[in-house]
């Protein structure tokens, strides 16, 4: 899974730093665009190699019968994958294909729930840890490292720590929830039904927290301390300060992080094949897409779910450029 | 509120982050110190010293090679992203040119695949050309999402820097080339140490390109390595060894986030990292 992203957009301040076109073309300025896209080629060069040609060799091999073993082979067979209605003959028929696959539907489902549940925990709790940053105490600094550690554990590792935290029989978790009282008898927390996505929830919320706190800290650094002490001065109370002034300042932090957080969680992979492996409950679209790649020997429909998962991020991602408004053009709004 | 019941309060709360933050890192530390049957009694604290697991992980089998090829995988991606990057980087924020709107969006979209969707695609790709089984396949598959971070990032923070700096040695004659190196780099090393970090922990943890394209023991990277020890039955799952791998590759990611703690949270908030 990718780890690391880029995000937040420019700010426009620091766009006007580029003067825009307003003198003439001279000789100095064309060999500086020459340089430009010979600097850009090979970046260029790359991501077409690695991002767009895959791509659409995924949505491609999602509109074939390609199989494992002979790729080449594959040929075109339109949107069979996706939706194919077979007639039986005497009116009798039955559709086939990823959209009518309740196993899809259930990866879309365990999917959807994991980063709805996940994202909202994170955000509150990450809300909370960033406003105990913010407050001046001793001590603060050693707090803010130890917030970072999760974060730098990579997400194999954190899922095989829980994991052992998480077993039924030798694990710290159900020796702690016991000696407090809240489960009366060992809980198989990863293998039962009705506790592995809550055991999944429960480390992804460990792992990414931090990086939520960061980003709403970010945003609560950019208050402005005068903001607080014109609320003292009129005597209004803290919590009313909170939800009437901070809030309202820092929703913009909130947003980008809570999108990041949510596209990234919709993607969902390595925690859940480490933690939970062949768990109905707990599979989501980019487990379905990759046992059916390359476990199962459905190629193509494996690649037809990948394109699925394509088109939602997609559109997230669509979104999230519209509401966070990112200025790239540099030509000024 | 009396102050002391808010004082209280409050660092019992800092107490709560501080334990949920760091516990179950401390928790692997200590099972994986464990030895034998000391493994199925829960502890609270230390009461074993037993390197066995780690004598176990790094003496038998492939997992010194498996760290090995992390390294290799993780340092010639940083290195190759981190070149590409700083010259399209310059490209990107201080010259003007049609497209540059658009060349940023197709970037940041890039960044926001789901691996997932280009994995056949690759899949495909890395067996024609080859690369199937080698760490090569990795270093090329790492560069969908190094690459457009980097460079997001880098062009951040050279729009950032002023104009003066430059405007000389355009007047001197110099070439954008020469520029980016003698004028730019220098003073691009911070960017430049905080860029590579994040893409140099983003490349060490990748699990889904790793165990797609390599098949092959003493081919695997960490991750995979990891998530596949295993023993003979369910019940015989190795957690002492398994815990000492995951303290063994986990402890230079900290140590390195400690040192580099202040650039991280700005690298993490101004440029917009997630985790």
């Amino acid at each position: 899974m990718a780890n690391v992203q880029a995000g937040v957009p420019p700010t426009e301040k620091a766009l006007q730093t580029e003067r825009e076109g307003a003198r003439p073309r001279s000789d100095l300025s064309r060999q500086r665009l020459r340089s430009a896209w010979m600097f850009l080629a090979p970046m260029i060069l790359v991501l077409a190699l690695v991002a767009g040609w895959p791509l659409v060799k995924t949505i491609w091999f999602s509109l074939t019968d390609a199989s494992l073993s002979d790729i080449e082979a594959a040929k075109f067979v339109g949107l069979r994958n996706y939706w194919e209605y077979v007639d039986y003959g005497d009116g009798e028929g039955e559709y086939f294909g990823l959209l009518f696959d309740p196993q899809w539907w259930n990866a879309v489902w365990n999917t959807v729930y994991y980063s709805v549940i996940s994202v909202t925990i994170e955000t509150a709790l990450g809300l909370v840890f960033a406003l105990v940053l913010n407050a001046e105490f001793k001590g603060r600094a050693f707090v803010r490292a130890a917030v970072l550690i999760p974060w730098a554990i990579p997400t194999i590792v954190s899922a095989k720590m829980w994991a052992w935290m998480m077993n039924d029989r030798f694990g710290i978790l159900n020796d702690m929830l016991m000696a407090i009282g809240v489960i009366s008898s060992p809980v198989a927390w990863t293998a039962d039904p009705d506790t592995a996505m809550w055991a999944v929830i429960i480390v992804d919320v460990w792992k990414t927290t931090p990086f939520m706190a960061l980003l709403i800290l970010a945003g609560l650094q950019m208050v402005p301390g005068d903001v607080y002490e014109a609320a003292k001065i009129d005597g209004i109370h803290p919590v009313k300060v909170f939800w009437k002034v901070t809030l309202p300042l820092i929703r913009p932090a909130i947003l980008v992080a809570v999108i990041f957080r949510a596209l990234d969680a919709l993607r969902v992979f390595d925690l859940i094949y480490v933690l939970t492996p062949n768990n109905t409950q707990t599979k989501s679209m980019s487990v379905f897409a990759q046992e059916n790649l390359f476990q199962f020997d459905k190629f193509a429909y494996g690649s037809a779910a990948s394109t699925l998962l394509f088109l939602v991020i997609a559109l997230i991602t669509l979104f999230y450029i519209k509401v966070a408004r990112l200025d790239l053009g540099g030509r000024g709004r | 509120m009396p102050y002391v019941v808010k004082r209280t309060g409050f660092y019992a709360l800092v107490v709560f982050i501080v334990l949920f933050s760091v516990f179950p890192f401390y928790y692997a530390i200590l099972t994986s110190l464990k030895s034998g049957t000391a493994l199925f009694k829960v502890n609270y604290l230390p009461v074993d010293f037993s390197l066995a697991n780690y004598a176990d992980v790094l003496g038998n089998g492939v997992f010194p090679t498996n760290i090995l090829n992390s390294v290799i995988v993780a340092v010639t991606v940083v290195a190759i992203s981190l070149f590409l990057a700083v010259t399209a980087a310059y490209a990107l924020s201080r010259i003007n040119f049609a497209g540059r709107g658009l060349l940023l969006l197709t970037i940041l979209a890039v960044s926001m695949f789901p691996q997932i969707a280009v994995l056949a695609g690759l899949f495909e790709m890395v067996r024609w050309a080859g690369l199937y089984n080698t760490l090569f396949s990795l270093i090329f598959a790492y560069m969908i999402f190094t690459l457009p971070f980097t460079v997001w990032v880098l062009t951040t923070f050279m729009r950032d820097l002023p104009i003066e700096i430059e405007e000389a040695a355009i007047v001197d004659g110099a070439s954008p080339f020469v520029i980016v190196m003698r004028v730019f780099l220098p003073l691009m090393w911070p960017a430049l140490v905080t860029t590579g970090l994040l893409a140099f922990i983003a490349a060490w943890n990748e699990f889904l390109f790793a165990l797609t394209f390599v098949s092959n023991n003493a081919t695997r990277t960490v991750p995979v390595a990891i998530a596949l020890l295993s023993g003979a039955s369910e019940q015989e799952i190795p957690w002492g060894t398994i815990m000492a791998a995951s303290v063994i590759v986990t402890v230079p990611l900290i140590v390195l986030v400690l040192i580099f703690q202040r650039k991280i949270i700005s690298g993490l908030t101004a440029g917009g990292v997630k985790g």
